[in-house]
Protein backbone atom coordinates (compact mmCIF):
# COMPACT_ATOMS: atom_id res chain seq x y z
CA UNK A 1 0.00 0.00 0.00
CA UNK A 2 1.27 3.44 -0.89
CA UNK A 3 -0.14 6.94 -0.90
CA UNK A 4 -0.93 8.56 -4.20
CA UNK A 5 -1.75 12.15 -4.96
CA UNK A 6 -4.45 11.97 -7.59
CA UNK A 7 -6.05 15.42 -7.84
CA UNK A 8 -6.34 18.83 -6.34
CA UNK A 9 -9.28 19.32 -3.99
CA UNK A 10 -10.40 22.23 -6.15
CA UNK A 11 -10.95 20.09 -9.23
CA UNK A 12 -13.49 17.76 -7.50
CA UNK A 13 -16.01 20.07 -5.80
CA UNK A 14 -18.81 18.62 -3.63
CA UNK A 15 -21.18 16.45 -5.69
CA UNK A 16 -18.61 15.88 -8.43
CA UNK A 17 -16.36 12.96 -9.27
CA UNK A 18 -13.22 12.14 -11.15
CA UNK A 19 -11.79 9.00 -12.66
CA UNK A 20 -8.11 8.47 -11.82
CA UNK A 21 -5.61 5.71 -12.49
CA UNK A 22 -3.55 4.37 -9.61
CA UNK A 23 -1.00 1.64 -10.26
CA UNK A 24 -2.88 0.85 -13.47
CA UNK A 25 -6.24 0.54 -11.72
CA UNK A 26 -9.18 2.84 -12.52
CA UNK A 27 -10.63 4.42 -9.38
CA UNK A 28 -13.63 6.73 -9.23
CA UNK A 29 -13.19 9.54 -6.69
CA UNK A 30 -16.41 11.09 -5.31
CA UNK A 31 -16.76 14.23 -3.18
CA UNK A 32 -19.72 13.96 -0.78
CA UNK A 33 -20.05 17.33 0.94
CA UNK A 34 -16.30 17.63 1.38
CA UNK A 35 -15.61 14.01 2.25
CA UNK A 36 -13.83 12.03 -0.45
CA UNK A 37 -14.47 8.38 -1.31
CA UNK A 38 -12.87 6.10 -3.89
CA UNK A 39 -14.46 3.10 -5.62
CA UNK A 40 -12.81 0.61 -7.93
CA UNK A 41 -14.41 1.77 -11.14
CA UNK A 42 -15.54 -1.56 -12.60
CA UNK A 43 -19.03 -2.72 -11.67
CA UNK A 44 -18.71 -6.28 -10.28
CA UNK A 45 -21.60 -7.33 -12.50
CA UNK A 46 -20.13 -6.83 -15.98
CA UNK A 47 -17.57 -4.08 -15.62
CA UNK A 48 -19.55 -0.91 -16.33
CA UNK A 49 -17.79 2.33 -15.43
CA UNK A 50 -19.30 3.44 -12.13
CA UNK A 51 -17.82 6.90 -12.55
CA UNK A 52 -20.19 7.39 -15.49
CA UNK A 53 -23.30 6.29 -13.56
CA UNK A 54 -26.18 8.37 -12.27
CA UNK A 55 -25.60 9.56 -8.72
CA UNK A 56 -28.78 9.37 -6.72
CA UNK A 57 -30.08 8.79 -3.20
CA UNK A 58 -31.15 5.74 -1.23
CA UNK A 59 -34.75 4.78 -1.98
CA UNK A 60 -36.43 2.69 0.68
CA UNK A 61 -40.00 1.88 1.62
CA UNK A 62 -41.83 0.93 4.79
CA UNK A 63 -44.77 -0.42 2.77
CA UNK A 64 -45.98 -0.51 -0.84
CA UNK A 65 -46.74 2.96 -2.14
CA UNK A 66 -44.55 4.72 0.45
CA UNK A 67 -41.29 6.12 -0.94
CA UNK A 68 -38.59 7.17 1.48
CA UNK A 69 -35.70 9.02 -0.16
CA UNK A 70 -32.58 9.72 1.88
CA UNK A 71 -28.81 10.11 1.56
CA UNK A 72 -29.13 12.17 -1.61
CA UNK A 73 -25.98 11.94 -3.71
CA UNK A 74 -24.54 8.92 -1.90
CA UNK A 75 -25.63 6.11 -4.23
CA UNK A 76 -24.25 5.52 -7.70
CA UNK A 77 -26.09 3.44 -10.29
CA UNK A 78 -24.02 1.55 -12.81
CA UNK A 79 -24.74 3.05 -16.25
CA UNK A 80 -25.09 -0.38 -17.83
CA UNK A 81 -27.74 -2.24 -15.80
CA UNK A 82 -28.63 0.10 -12.97
CA UNK A 83 -27.15 -1.85 -10.07
CA UNK A 84 -26.80 0.52 -7.10
CA UNK A 85 -23.67 0.96 -5.00
CA UNK A 86 -23.11 2.85 -1.77
CA UNK A 87 -20.42 5.41 -2.53
CA UNK A 88 -19.27 5.31 1.11
CA UNK A 89 -18.68 1.55 1.24
CA UNK A 90 -18.77 0.12 -2.28
CA UNK A 91 -21.49 -2.32 -1.22
CA UNK A 92 -24.30 -3.11 -3.65
CA UNK A 93 -27.90 -2.65 -2.61
CA UNK A 94 -29.02 -5.99 -4.04
CA UNK A 95 -26.55 -8.23 -2.22
CA UNK A 96 -24.28 -6.12 0.01
CA UNK A 97 -22.38 -8.97 1.60
CA UNK A 98 -21.41 -10.65 -1.65
CA UNK A 99 -21.62 -8.06 -4.41
CA UNK A 100 -19.44 -5.02 -3.80
CA UNK A 101 -16.79 -2.97 -5.48
CA UNK A 102 -13.60 -2.22 -3.60
CA UNK A 103 -13.66 1.00 -1.59
CA UNK A 104 -10.40 2.93 -1.16
CA UNK A 105 -9.37 5.20 1.67
CA UNK A 106 -9.25 8.77 0.33
CA UNK A 107 -8.03 11.80 2.27
CA UNK A 108 -7.06 15.36 1.65
CA UNK A 109 -3.71 16.85 2.51
CA UNK A 110 -2.10 20.24 2.30
CA UNK A 111 0.59 20.59 -0.30
CA UNK A 112 3.07 21.65 2.35
CA UNK A 113 2.77 18.30 4.12
CA UNK A 114 2.98 16.36 0.90
CA UNK A 115 6.15 18.08 -0.29
CA UNK A 116 7.92 16.31 2.56
CA UNK A 117 6.70 12.87 1.34
CA UNK A 118 6.52 9.95 1.26
CA UNK A 119 3.95 9.93 -1.52
CA UNK A 120 3.62 9.11 -5.18
CA UNK A 121 2.52 11.86 -7.51
CA UNK A 122 2.43 10.29 -10.90
CA UNK A 123 0.21 12.77 -12.66
CA UNK A 124 -0.24 15.63 -10.26
CA UNK A 125 2.51 18.09 -9.50
CA UNK A 126 2.30 19.30 -5.93
CA UNK A 127 2.59 22.91 -4.86
CA UNK A 128 2.78 24.11 -1.28
CA UNK A 129 -0.23 26.42 -1.46
CA UNK A 130 -2.72 23.82 -2.85
CA UNK A 131 -4.77 21.07 -1.10
CA UNK A 132 -4.71 17.63 -2.62
CA UNK A 133 -6.74 14.43 -2.79
CA UNK A 134 -4.64 11.49 -1.62
CA UNK A 135 -5.55 7.83 -1.96
CA UNK A 136 -4.15 4.73 -0.28
CA UNK A 137 -3.78 2.03 -2.86
CA UNK B 1 -44.67 -44.10 -8.70
CA UNK B 2 -47.43 -44.26 -6.13
CA UNK B 3 -47.29 -41.47 -3.55
CA UNK B 4 -46.33 -42.34 0.03
CA UNK B 5 -49.15 -43.50 2.28
CA UNK B 6 -50.96 -40.63 3.96
CA UNK B 7 -50.26 -38.13 1.21
CA UNK B 8 -52.04 -34.80 1.12
CA UNK B 9 -53.45 -34.17 -2.33
CA UNK B 10 -53.54 -30.39 -2.77
CA UNK B 11 -55.49 -30.22 -6.01
CA UNK B 12 -58.49 -32.32 -6.89
CA UNK B 13 -61.45 -31.02 -8.84
CA UNK B 14 -65.00 -31.65 -7.92
CA UNK B 15 -67.60 -31.08 -10.56
CA UNK B 16 -70.91 -29.42 -9.88
CA UNK B 17 -73.19 -32.05 -11.49
CA UNK B 18 -75.27 -29.31 -13.15
CA UNK B 19 -76.78 -25.97 -12.31
CA UNK B 20 -79.87 -27.64 -10.94
CA UNK B 21 -77.75 -29.11 -8.15
CA UNK B 22 -77.12 -25.58 -6.90
CA UNK B 23 -80.79 -24.55 -6.77
CA UNK B 24 -81.29 -25.63 -3.13
CA UNK B 25 -78.40 -23.36 -2.17
CA UNK B 26 -79.58 -20.27 -4.04
CA UNK B 27 -81.82 -17.62 -2.57
CA UNK B 28 -85.35 -17.50 -3.96
CA UNK B 29 -84.69 -14.62 -6.33
CA UNK B 30 -81.66 -16.26 -7.91
CA UNK B 31 -83.38 -19.62 -8.13
CA UNK B 32 -86.11 -17.96 -10.14
CA UNK B 33 -83.53 -16.18 -12.34
CA UNK B 34 -81.95 -19.53 -13.20
CA UNK B 35 -85.30 -21.01 -14.14
CA UNK B 36 -86.65 -17.99 -16.02
CA UNK B 37 -83.48 -17.48 -18.00
CA UNK B 38 -83.24 -21.17 -18.78
CA UNK B 39 -79.69 -21.37 -17.42
CA UNK B 40 -78.50 -24.95 -17.30
CA UNK B 41 -74.73 -24.76 -16.91
CA UNK B 42 -71.89 -22.41 -15.98
CA UNK B 43 -69.05 -24.29 -17.59
CA UNK B 44 -65.94 -22.38 -18.57
CA UNK B 45 -64.22 -22.82 -21.90
CA UNK B 46 -61.00 -23.04 -19.88
CA UNK B 47 -62.04 -26.60 -19.04
CA UNK B 48 -64.03 -28.06 -21.95
CA UNK B 49 -65.69 -31.17 -20.60
CA UNK B 50 -64.99 -33.29 -23.67
CA UNK B 51 -61.32 -32.34 -23.99
CA UNK B 52 -59.08 -35.38 -23.80
CA UNK B 53 -57.21 -34.15 -20.74
CA UNK B 54 -60.31 -32.98 -18.87
CA UNK B 55 -60.85 -36.44 -17.41
CA UNK B 56 -58.95 -39.69 -17.49
CA UNK B 57 -60.79 -42.35 -19.50
CA UNK B 58 -61.27 -44.59 -16.49
CA UNK B 59 -62.53 -41.63 -14.46
CA UNK B 60 -65.08 -40.58 -17.08
CA UNK B 61 -68.52 -41.97 -16.20
CA UNK B 62 -70.94 -43.30 -18.79
CA UNK B 63 -73.23 -40.40 -18.08
CA UNK B 64 -72.81 -37.18 -16.19
CA UNK B 65 -69.60 -35.41 -15.26
CA UNK B 66 -66.43 -36.87 -13.77
CA UNK B 67 -65.76 -36.21 -10.08
CA UNK B 68 -69.34 -35.16 -9.52
CA UNK B 69 -70.25 -37.30 -6.53
CA UNK B 70 -68.74 -38.27 -3.21
CA UNK B 71 -68.70 -41.94 -4.26
CA UNK B 72 -66.73 -41.16 -7.41
CA UNK B 73 -64.21 -39.06 -5.50
CA UNK B 74 -63.77 -41.64 -2.76
CA UNK B 75 -63.29 -44.60 -5.04
CA UNK B 76 -61.16 -42.82 -7.65
CA UNK B 77 -59.23 -40.02 -5.94
CA UNK B 78 -58.92 -41.04 -2.28
CA UNK B 79 -58.91 -44.81 -1.72
CA UNK B 80 -56.51 -45.92 -4.50
CA UNK B 81 -53.81 -43.51 -3.32
CA UNK B 82 -54.43 -43.99 0.40
CA UNK B 83 -54.79 -40.23 0.56
CA UNK B 84 -55.00 -38.73 4.03
CA UNK B 85 -56.42 -35.40 2.94
CA UNK B 86 -57.50 -33.99 -0.42
CA UNK B 87 -58.19 -30.31 -1.07
CA UNK B 88 -61.09 -29.79 -3.46
CA UNK B 89 -61.51 -26.93 -5.88
CA UNK B 90 -64.61 -26.36 -7.93
CA UNK B 91 -63.80 -24.97 -11.36
CA UNK B 92 -67.15 -23.58 -12.36
CA UNK B 93 -67.69 -20.41 -14.36
CA UNK B 94 -68.42 -18.16 -11.39
CA UNK B 95 -65.45 -15.87 -12.03
CA UNK B 96 -66.52 -15.30 -15.64
CA UNK B 97 -69.89 -13.74 -14.88
CA UNK B 98 -70.30 -10.04 -15.49
CA UNK B 99 -72.86 -9.43 -12.76
CA UNK B 100 -71.22 -9.10 -9.37
CA UNK B 101 -74.46 -9.95 -7.59
CA UNK B 102 -75.03 -13.08 -9.66
CA UNK B 103 -71.42 -14.14 -9.12
CA UNK B 104 -71.71 -13.64 -5.35
CA UNK B 105 -74.96 -15.63 -5.23
CA UNK B 106 -73.45 -18.51 -7.18
CA UNK B 107 -70.25 -18.45 -5.13
CA UNK B 108 -72.32 -18.82 -1.95
CA UNK B 109 -74.25 -21.67 -3.55
CA UNK B 110 -71.13 -23.50 -4.71
CA UNK B 111 -69.51 -23.22 -1.30
CA UNK B 112 -72.63 -24.38 0.52
CA UNK B 113 -73.04 -27.22 -1.98
CA UNK B 114 -69.46 -28.28 -1.33
CA UNK B 115 -69.97 -28.34 2.44
CA UNK B 116 -73.23 -30.27 2.24
CA UNK B 117 -72.22 -32.71 -0.49
CA UNK B 118 -68.56 -33.36 0.25
CA UNK B 119 -66.87 -31.68 3.21
CA UNK B 120 -69.42 -32.69 5.84
CA UNK B 121 -69.52 -36.26 4.59
CA UNK B 122 -65.88 -37.30 4.46
CA UNK B 123 -63.33 -35.94 6.92
CA UNK B 124 -60.53 -36.53 4.39
CA UNK B 125 -61.88 -33.72 2.23
CA UNK B 126 -61.07 -30.04 2.57
CA UNK B 127 -62.49 -27.17 0.58
CA UNK B 128 -61.47 -24.14 -1.44
CA UNK B 129 -63.67 -21.08 -1.06
CA UNK B 130 -65.00 -19.82 -4.38
CA UNK B 131 -65.24 -16.02 -4.27
CA UNK B 132 -66.78 -13.43 -6.58
CA UNK B 133 -63.45 -12.04 -7.74
CA UNK B 134 -65.42 -9.43 -9.68
CA UNK B 135 -65.87 -7.43 -6.47
CA UNK B 136 -63.22 -7.68 -3.72
CA UNK B 137 -65.59 -6.40 -0.99
CA UNK B 138 -68.12 -9.10 -1.79
CA UNK B 139 -65.26 -11.60 -2.04
CA UNK B 140 -64.19 -10.71 1.50
CA UNK B 141 -67.77 -11.15 2.73
CA UNK B 142 -67.78 -14.66 1.31
CA UNK B 143 -64.41 -15.47 2.85
CA UNK B 144 -65.65 -14.27 6.24
CA UNK B 145 -68.81 -16.34 5.90
CA UNK B 146 -66.97 -19.53 4.96
CA UNK B 147 -63.86 -19.16 7.14
CA UNK B 148 -65.86 -20.21 10.21
CA UNK B 149 -65.84 -23.73 8.82
CA UNK B 150 -62.38 -25.26 9.44
CA UNK B 151 -62.87 -27.58 6.46
CA UNK B 152 -62.16 -24.64 4.17
CA UNK B 153 -58.41 -24.20 3.90
CA UNK B 154 -57.98 -22.12 0.75
CA UNK B 155 -59.44 -19.31 -1.38
CA UNK B 156 -59.65 -19.67 -5.16
CA UNK B 157 -58.60 -17.15 -7.79
CA UNK B 158 -57.82 -17.71 -11.46
CA UNK B 159 -54.44 -17.15 -13.08
CA UNK B 160 -56.09 -15.42 -16.02
CA UNK B 161 -57.71 -12.62 -14.07
CA UNK B 162 -59.21 -9.27 -15.04
CA UNK B 163 -56.10 -7.40 -13.91
CA UNK B 164 -52.74 -8.53 -12.51
CA UNK B 165 -53.44 -10.00 -9.08
CA UNK B 166 -50.86 -7.88 -7.27
CA UNK B 167 -52.93 -4.71 -7.80
CA UNK B 168 -54.02 -3.06 -4.59
CA UNK B 169 -57.74 -3.32 -5.24
CA UNK B 170 -57.34 -7.08 -4.64
CA UNK B 171 -55.61 -6.62 -1.30
CA UNK B 172 -58.70 -6.90 0.93
CA UNK B 173 -58.90 -10.50 -0.30
CA UNK B 174 -55.31 -11.17 0.72
CA UNK B 175 -55.78 -9.47 4.06
CA UNK B 176 -58.73 -11.76 4.76
CA UNK B 177 -56.72 -14.81 3.70
CA UNK B 178 -53.88 -13.87 6.02
CA UNK B 179 -56.29 -13.14 8.89
CA UNK B 180 -57.84 -16.60 8.67
CA UNK B 181 -54.72 -18.59 7.73
CA UNK B 182 -56.31 -19.40 4.40
CA UNK B 183 -53.99 -20.17 1.51
CA UNK B 184 -54.54 -18.14 -1.64
CA UNK B 185 -54.87 -20.80 -4.33
CA UNK B 186 -54.31 -19.46 -7.83
CA UNK B 187 -55.58 -21.99 -10.33
CA UNK B 188 -55.21 -22.29 -14.08
CA UNK B 189 -58.18 -20.76 -15.83
CA UNK B 190 -59.29 -17.49 -17.26
CA UNK B 191 -62.06 -14.95 -16.86
CA UNK B 192 -61.52 -14.09 -20.55
CA UNK B 193 -61.61 -10.36 -19.92
CA UNK B 194 -58.16 -10.51 -21.54
CA UNK B 195 -56.72 -12.89 -24.12
CA UNK B 196 -55.12 -15.92 -22.49
CA UNK B 197 -51.80 -15.06 -24.10
CA UNK B 198 -49.91 -11.79 -23.90
CA UNK B 199 -49.76 -11.75 -27.70
CA UNK B 200 -53.51 -11.92 -28.30
CA UNK B 201 -56.19 -14.51 -28.90
CA UNK B 202 -54.97 -17.95 -29.99
CA UNK B 203 -56.99 -20.33 -32.15
CA UNK B 204 -56.82 -23.60 -30.26
CA UNK B 205 -57.38 -25.14 -26.85
CA UNK B 206 -53.82 -26.46 -26.83
CA UNK B 207 -52.50 -22.90 -27.13
CA UNK B 208 -54.69 -21.74 -24.27
CA UNK B 209 -53.49 -24.67 -22.12
CA UNK B 210 -49.81 -24.16 -22.80
CA UNK B 211 -50.12 -20.39 -22.30
CA UNK B 212 -51.41 -20.86 -18.75
CA UNK B 213 -47.77 -20.84 -17.66
CA UNK B 214 -47.46 -17.28 -19.00
CA UNK B 215 -50.36 -16.20 -16.82
CA UNK B 216 -48.80 -17.80 -13.75
CA UNK B 217 -45.49 -16.09 -14.44
CA UNK B 218 -47.28 -12.76 -14.76
CA UNK B 219 -49.19 -13.28 -11.51
CA UNK B 220 -46.12 -14.40 -9.58
CA UNK B 221 -44.25 -11.33 -10.83
CA UNK B 222 -47.17 -9.03 -10.06
CA UNK B 223 -47.71 -10.34 -6.52
CA UNK B 224 -44.03 -9.84 -5.69
CA UNK B 225 -43.47 -6.52 -7.46
CA UNK B 226 -46.65 -4.86 -6.22
CA UNK B 227 -45.58 -5.69 -2.68
CA UNK B 228 -48.31 -8.12 -1.63
CA UNK B 229 -45.83 -10.12 0.47
CA UNK B 230 -44.24 -6.98 1.87
CA UNK B 231 -47.70 -5.99 3.13
CA UNK B 232 -48.95 -9.49 4.03
CA UNK B 233 -45.80 -11.44 4.92
CA UNK B 234 -47.71 -14.42 6.34
CA UNK B 235 -49.77 -14.91 3.17
CA UNK B 236 -49.16 -18.23 1.45
CA UNK B 237 -49.88 -18.57 -2.25
CA UNK B 238 -50.15 -21.93 -3.97
CA UNK B 239 -50.10 -22.00 -7.76
CA UNK B 240 -52.35 -24.86 -8.78
CA UNK B 241 -51.97 -26.71 -12.06
CA UNK B 242 -49.28 -24.19 -12.92
CA UNK B 243 -46.42 -26.52 -13.81
CA UNK B 244 -43.12 -25.68 -12.18
CA UNK B 245 -40.31 -26.43 -14.62
CA UNK B 246 -40.43 -22.76 -15.66
CA UNK B 247 -39.92 -21.50 -12.12
CA UNK B 248 -36.08 -21.55 -11.93
CA UNK B 249 -35.50 -19.65 -15.16
CA UNK B 250 -38.27 -17.17 -14.44
CA UNK B 251 -36.85 -16.45 -11.00
CA UNK B 252 -33.35 -16.05 -12.42
CA UNK B 253 -34.77 -13.46 -14.78
CA UNK B 254 -36.92 -11.66 -12.22
CA UNK B 255 -34.15 -11.55 -9.63
CA UNK B 256 -31.64 -10.27 -12.17
CA UNK B 257 -33.96 -7.49 -13.33
CA UNK B 258 -34.75 -6.60 -9.73
CA UNK B 259 -31.07 -5.84 -9.10
CA UNK B 260 -31.14 -3.05 -11.65
CA UNK B 261 -34.75 -1.90 -11.44
CA UNK B 262 -35.62 -2.32 -7.78
CA UNK B 263 -35.79 1.45 -7.26
CA UNK B 264 -39.20 1.30 -8.96
CA UNK B 265 -40.44 -1.01 -6.20
CA UNK B 266 -38.42 -0.15 -3.08
CA UNK B 267 -40.86 -2.14 -0.90
CA UNK B 268 -39.32 -5.25 -2.45
CA UNK B 269 -36.32 -4.95 -0.19
CA UNK B 270 -34.99 -8.48 -0.65
CA UNK B 271 -34.42 -10.73 -3.58
CA UNK B 272 -37.61 -11.97 -5.32
CA UNK B 273 -36.10 -15.42 -5.08
CA UNK B 274 -36.14 -15.17 -1.28
CA UNK B 275 -39.73 -13.98 -1.27
CA UNK B 276 -40.74 -16.93 -3.45
CA UNK B 277 -39.16 -19.35 -0.98
CA UNK B 278 -41.09 -17.85 1.93
CA UNK B 279 -44.48 -17.32 0.35
CA UNK B 280 -45.15 -19.24 -2.87
CA UNK B 281 -45.63 -22.94 -3.60
CA UNK B 282 -46.60 -25.00 -6.65
CA UNK B 283 -48.70 -28.11 -7.10
CA UNK B 284 -47.05 -31.20 -8.56
CA UNK B 285 -49.39 -32.26 -11.39
CA UNK B 286 -49.37 -31.72 -14.26
CA UNK B 287 -45.63 -32.35 -14.40
CA UNK B 288 -44.15 -31.11 -17.66
CA UNK B 289 -42.53 -34.53 -18.02
CA UNK B 290 -38.97 -34.01 -19.17
CA UNK B 291 -37.73 -36.83 -21.41
CA UNK B 292 -35.95 -38.66 -18.61
CA UNK B 293 -35.89 -38.76 -14.83
CA UNK B 294 -32.44 -37.20 -14.58
CA UNK B 295 -33.77 -34.04 -16.22
CA UNK B 296 -36.40 -33.74 -13.51
CA UNK B 297 -33.71 -34.08 -10.87
CA UNK B 298 -31.90 -31.18 -12.51
CA UNK B 299 -35.05 -29.08 -12.25
CA UNK B 300 -35.17 -29.72 -8.52
CA UNK B 301 -31.50 -28.78 -8.26
CA UNK B 302 -32.30 -25.53 -10.01
CA UNK B 303 -35.22 -24.91 -7.66
CA UNK B 304 -32.60 -25.04 -4.87
CA UNK B 305 -35.23 -26.17 -2.42
CA UNK B 306 -37.24 -29.27 -1.59
CA UNK B 307 -39.98 -27.12 -0.02
CA UNK B 308 -41.62 -25.59 -3.06
CA UNK B 309 -43.67 -28.42 -4.57
CA UNK B 310 -46.88 -29.81 -3.07
CA UNK B 311 -48.36 -33.15 -4.04
CA UNK B 312 -51.40 -33.13 -6.30
CA UNK B 313 -53.09 -35.61 -8.57
CA UNK B 314 -55.09 -32.97 -10.45
CA UNK B 315 -57.92 -35.55 -10.38
CA UNK B 316 -59.90 -36.12 -12.59
CA UNK B 317 -57.70 -34.52 -15.24
CA UNK B 318 -55.65 -37.01 -17.24
CA UNK B 319 -52.07 -36.55 -16.06
CA UNK B 320 -50.78 -40.09 -15.38
CA UNK B 321 -51.89 -43.70 -15.50
CA UNK B 322 -53.01 -45.85 -12.59
CA UNK B 323 -51.63 -44.58 -9.32
CA UNK B 324 -48.35 -43.25 -10.80
CA UNK B 325 -49.01 -39.76 -9.48
CA UNK B 326 -45.37 -39.28 -8.48
CA UNK B 327 -43.01 -38.81 -11.44
CA UNK B 328 -39.87 -40.93 -11.64
CA UNK B 329 -36.64 -39.42 -10.44
CA UNK B 330 -37.66 -38.28 -6.94
CA UNK B 331 -35.80 -39.62 -3.92
CA UNK B 332 -37.84 -41.14 -1.07
CA UNK B 333 -37.05 -38.18 1.17
CA UNK B 334 -38.13 -35.69 -1.49
CA UNK B 335 -41.34 -37.65 -2.05
CA UNK B 336 -42.04 -37.50 1.68
CA UNK B 337 -41.57 -33.73 1.66
CA UNK B 338 -43.74 -33.22 -1.41
CA UNK B 339 -46.51 -35.58 -0.33
CA UNK B 340 -46.78 -34.78 3.38
CA UNK B 341 -44.43 -32.22 4.95
CA UNK B 342 -44.74 -29.42 2.42
CA UNK B 343 -48.55 -29.45 2.30
CA UNK B 344 -48.77 -29.47 6.10
CA UNK B 345 -46.35 -26.56 6.40
CA UNK B 346 -48.25 -24.58 3.77
CA UNK B 347 -51.88 -25.17 4.73
CA UNK B 348 -51.98 -23.97 8.33
CA UNK B 349 -55.66 -24.86 8.71
CA UNK B 350 -54.99 -28.56 8.13
CA UNK B 351 -54.08 -28.73 11.81
CA UNK B 352 -57.63 -27.82 12.75
CA UNK B 353 -60.00 -30.64 13.55
CA UNK B 354 -62.86 -31.09 11.17
CA UNK B 355 -66.08 -32.36 12.66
Amino acid sequence: MSRHVVATVAEIPPGRRKLVMVKGRPIAIFNLDGDFFGLFNLCPHQGGSLCDGIVTGLLQSSEPGVFSYSRKGEIVRCPWHGWEFDIRTGKSYCDPSRIRTRAYQVDTAAGATLIEGPYVAETVSVRVEEDYVVIDA
Amino acid sequence: MIPPKGAIDCDIHTSIPNLEALLPYLEEHWREIVLLRGMDELNSISFPLKAADAARADWRPLSGKPAASLAQIQSEALDPFDTAIAICSSLYGIQLLHSEDLAAAFARAVNDWMVATLLSRDTRLRGTIVIPTQNPDMAVDEIERCARNPAFVQVLMLAGADTPLGKRHCWPIYKACERHNLVLGIHAGNTYRNPPTAAGWPSFYIEDSVAQAQSFQTQLTSLICEGVFSRYPALKVVMLESGFTWVPTHMWRLTKYWRGLRMEIPWVDRSPDEILRDNIRFSLQPVDTPPNAADLERIFEHLQSDRLILFSTDYPHARFDGTDAMPDGLSPSLMQRIAIDNPRETYARLTETVA
